[in-house]
């Protein structure tokens, strides 16, 4: 979904941050993204190659780190990890899972110059 | 030499438009209003559940922002029904976001315990992750997209407090089992509202009339 609008909310909070600590240039971009936050991740690396074009972070290098997908079941009332979104509970087998994590989709750090 | 360092950020992707949804929803408040944001394909029939919506709201104050990636129809629509409706074209853009909603809002000067329906762009998949400064996003489903909507698109469910499964008229001429459309829908959401609904019959529309008098009765600061 959407990737070109992501990569230029990270463009500014890249270029807000740039102003505050004072950096002229961005070696490595790290993102946190969710299991279940609906990111492409081969488009989310083409749009950012190309919407950080002209600001402190072209040609920086974009890591992702994926964080697990978590959901409250109805059934045991337990929170689990699960791998899909429509996955059963692997606790109680229960088909009533509600997400309560893994929709994160966060800029960790940067390494700068 | 140049020196490397390392700078903690810890910030959302989205906080820019968070911050802009943060001030509608303030607004929003302020005004003792509420607000919903209509979610679904295109083609569910948004503007005409709006239309009937409108016609049986009588009296209540309320205001309508439409978005579509092009054409004014759907504005030209709803204030043909003599409510306030600002159309914003989102251009190549597959969703809403809070900037354009608190633009849109500028122009409408909302009233007091007024309701506001922003229906967004029709599309099952990116308007699920923007936050406009509604109250709750409605999800809008017809009988005729099929039961496996919500299992195709979860997210959009997900989100969404309720969601109105409309064209049950067409019901019979379209093989659908409601059943499982509602059991699909509660998979993806065991905790979402479903009403049945035909805005172009009336069916079940005393109901989410009801819905929304309730929740917008709840809000502080309405009545006043």
């Amino acid at each position: 979904m959407h990737e070109m609008s992501l990569c230029e909310g990270v463009r500014s909070v890249i270029e807000e941050a740039a102003v505050k600590n004072g950096f002229t240039g961005v070696k490595t971009v790290r993102l946190e993204i969710g299991k279940f936050a609906g990111v492409e991740k081969p488009a989310l690396e083409f749009a950012f190659d190309v919407v950080m074009r002209g600001s402190v972070a072209e040609g920086a290098a974009l890591v992702m780190i994926d964080l697990p997908g978590r959901a409250m079941c109805y059934d045991c009332l337990k929170e689990v990890s699960i791998e899909n979104r429509l996955d059963c509970c692997p606790d109680c087998g229960g088909g009533k899972l509600m997400p309560v994590g893994g929709d994160e989709m966060r800029i960790k750090d940067l390494e700068v110059l | 030499m140049t020196q490397e360092r390392l700078i903690e950020i810890e910030t959302d992707i989205l906080a820019k438009n968070d911050r802009y949804a943060d001030a509608n929803r303030a607004v929003i408040s302020g005004l003792g209003a509420f607000a919903i944001n209509l979610v679904s394909s295109p083609g569910s029939g948004k503007t005409t559940l709006l239309c009937k919506t409108i016609e049986m709201l009588g009296d209540q104050p309320l205001a309508v922002i439409e978005g579509d990636q092009q054409t004014a129809n759907d504005a030209e629509r709803i204030r043909a029904t003599g409510a306030k409706a600002v159309q914003v074209n989102t251009g190549k853009g597959c969703h809403l976001d809070g900037h354009m909603v608190g633009h849109a809002m500028e122009h409408l000067s909302l009233e007091k315990n007024a309701m506001l329906f922003i229906e967004n762009v029709g599309n099952l998949v990116c308007p699920a992750g923007f936050d406009l400064g509604e109250d709750c996003k409605v999800a809008v489903i017809s009988v005729t997209e099929g039961e496996d909507k919500p299992l195709k698109y979860p997210d959009m469910f997900t989100v969404s407090e309720i969601a109105l499964l409309n064209k049950v008229d067409l019901a019979p001429y379209c093989d659908v089992d409601l059943d499982l459309y509602e059991a699909n829908l509660r998979r993806v959401n065991p905790g979402i509202e479903i009403l049945r609904i035909s805005a172009r019959t009336g069916e079940g529309m005393q109901a989410w009339v009801a819905w929304l008098r309730d929740r917008l009765a709840a809000k502080p600061g309405a009545g006043v």
